[in-house]
């Protein structure tokens, strides 16, 4: 793989996993991260989905990065991005009907996610069509992750489930599992990110923002006017 | 080999054409210019329009067979769950084919209208087409849908040539959205089996939770019309006559069963009032005089004389 692989793909692909991660250090893209994690299934599709999209955009607007005049830079971004939204709309109601009904206007909403706009700003204007695939992939990657680990601690713990098959008894089909009902309403996820990033953060101390602001103490009189 | 062969000769082609040869040209001279001149501007805007104009509509026109049978496979899916007919594994065209039948209503005299060829018809599209469609007058529009078609589209689950459920088509507005869905009776006409919505955009975990299981199955066994000494069903179903006005409803909280009129109650959603009095309106707008009552009391009559 190294061979194949120049040191700037490779960095491109690994950095959004944790270092850089889209959701965990950069917060993007939390709204679609709170409202398709109940189930694995629809966690697993969102993020081929949302990677797919990166991936291409950031690679289509790579190829014409030089000639997009500076006055219609977003729209020309936003115009590429939904319509790539929306060929990836037309495959899943094709292929996979139902994913496509529960996952319902979020495929929609990738359009408006700030990993997609973010990255095509942010990397594929300023490099080649390649690296800028393989950035989208990376950085769909690194969402997809915290995606598919949040989907799995809801899933298991709000309906006893994993991919809809059963691993915890339901205390009422006779099992043991009493479901957590939180896990299965949006905000969950938010507990769920949270923590996410609060160990993220801990085990590397960079991530952690600097505080805006200490809070002075005033007993020895330091703050001089009152 | 024969693919490649084909597209050097349309290059060829095109390399012949005047109008290309211009257009090539035109493309050299807008990429050479400043990328913040006026005209590269309006050039590259209309070519990326017109480039991804081509390929929304080509995946939008080339996947549109494989979207609209999966539609239908949905509604057959649909139909045979509230029959309570859906198995895991089982073909459902085949299961669709054998066990139910189609038929077409006319709202207003509660007939079978037979000229109607029952495959084609699609009442949702028939509703929006002025000449297939009445207005609801404002004060009985209770279940805020302005229009109806006039002829309805409901499907019979037979078994041995008897009638074993009845499936209606039903919609409202909630909260949010328009539900649609079934609400499958017994051949009399009163006790419902299932209810099921397909198509609705409530708020997911509250008033989404129409589409639960646990609380569909409160759903069966319930009475849609109000019973009353003088018109009590087996009475009501000799005459051929109406048995009472629709009184299904959802009510807040849980249905105590050993109160009389339990059997007329549905538990309401926890945290979506709105959801729930939309699904009530729903419900009794189609179960009444301007819904299926005519036809229901049709079916009894013929179910009395029957027996």
């Amino acid at each position: 793989m190294s061979e194949i692989l120049n040191d700037e793909t490779k960095k491109v692909l690994t950095e959004p996993l944790v270092d850089n991660n889209p959701i965990t250090l950069q917060v993007l893209g939390i709204c679609s991260a709170l409202a398709v994690t109940s189930q694995m299934s629809t966690s697993l599709i969102m993020a081929l989905a949302l990677t797919m999209v990166t991936a291409c955009s950031s690679a289509a607007i790579s190829a014409i990065r030089n000639h997009i005049p500076s006055s219609i830079r977003i729209i020309v971004q936003m115009t590429i991005i939904a319509s790539l939204v929306i060929v990836v709309d037309q495959i899943l109601k094709a292929f996979a009907y139902e994913v496509s009904k529960q996952l319902s206007v979020f495929v929609g909403l990738i359009i408006t996610n700030c990993i997609v706009m973010g990255r095509a700003e942010g990397y594929a204007m300023k490099n080649p069509p390649l690296e800028s695939f393989m950035d989208g992939i990376g950085n769909g990657l690194g969402y997809s992750l915290i995606l598919i680990t949040v989907s799995f601690i809801r899933e298991s713990l709000g309906s006893g489930k994993l991919l809809g098959i059963e691993v915890f008894k339901l205390t009422k089909d006779g099992g043991w599992y009493d479901p957590n009902g939180l896990m299965l309403l949006p905000p969950s996820a938010f507990f769920i990110i949270g923590l996410i990033i609060w160990g993220v953060r801990q085990w590397k101390p960079k991530q952690a923002e600097k505080a805006d602001f200490k809070i002075m103490s005033i007993s020895h009189g330091e703050g001089g006017h009152h | 080999m024969h693919k490649c062969e084909q597209f050097n000769k349309i290059c060829a082609a095109l390399d012949k054409c005047e109008h290309y040869q211009k257009f090539k040209v035109y493309r050299d001279k807008v990429l050479a210019l400043g990328n913040d001149s006026l005209e590269k501007t309006i050039a590259i805007a209309v070519a990326l329009c017109l480039v991804c104009a081509v390929l929304v509509s080509f995946s939008a026109v080339a996947l549109k067979p494989l979207q609209v049978n999966n539609k239908e496979v949905d509604m057959k899916k649909n139909i045979l769950d509230v029959a309570g007919l859906l198995q895991e594994g089982a073909d459902i065209d085949a299961v669709f084919k054998d066990k139910i039948e189609a038929k077409i209503v006319n709202l207003e005299t509660g007939d079978y209208a037979d000229d109607i060829n029952a495959a084609e018809y699609d009442q949702r599209k028939a509703a929006k087409d002025p000449a297939l469609s009445v207005a609801i007058p404002k004060e009985k529009d209770i279940a805020h849908i302005r229009v109806k078609a006039k002829y309805a589209k409901v499907f019979l689950v037979k078994e041995a040539g008897a009638i074993k459920s009845i499936i209606l088509p039903i919609n409202g507005y909630g909260l949010w959205s328009t539900l649609y869905g079934f609400l499958s009776l017994d051949p009399d006409g009163q006790t419902v089996q299932s209810i099921n919505f397909y198509d609705q955009a409530e708020t997911p975990g509250l008033g989404g939770e129409v589409v639960n299981p646990n609380w569909r199955a409160l759903w069966k066994g319930k009475k849609v019309y109000a019973e009353t000494e003088q018109g009590s069903l087996e009475k009501g179903a000799i005459e051929g006559a109406e048995i009472g006005e629709p009184a299904l409803s959802l009510i807040k909280g849980v249905v105590d069963t050993s109160k009389p009129g339990s059997q007329y109650q549905v538990d309401g959603l926890a945290g979506a009032s709105l959801t729930s009095a939309g699904v009530t309106n729903l419900v009794r707008y189609w179960m009444s005089k301007e819904g299926f009552a005519p036809y229901l009391a049709k079916v009894r009559a013929v179910k009395g004389v029957q027996s």
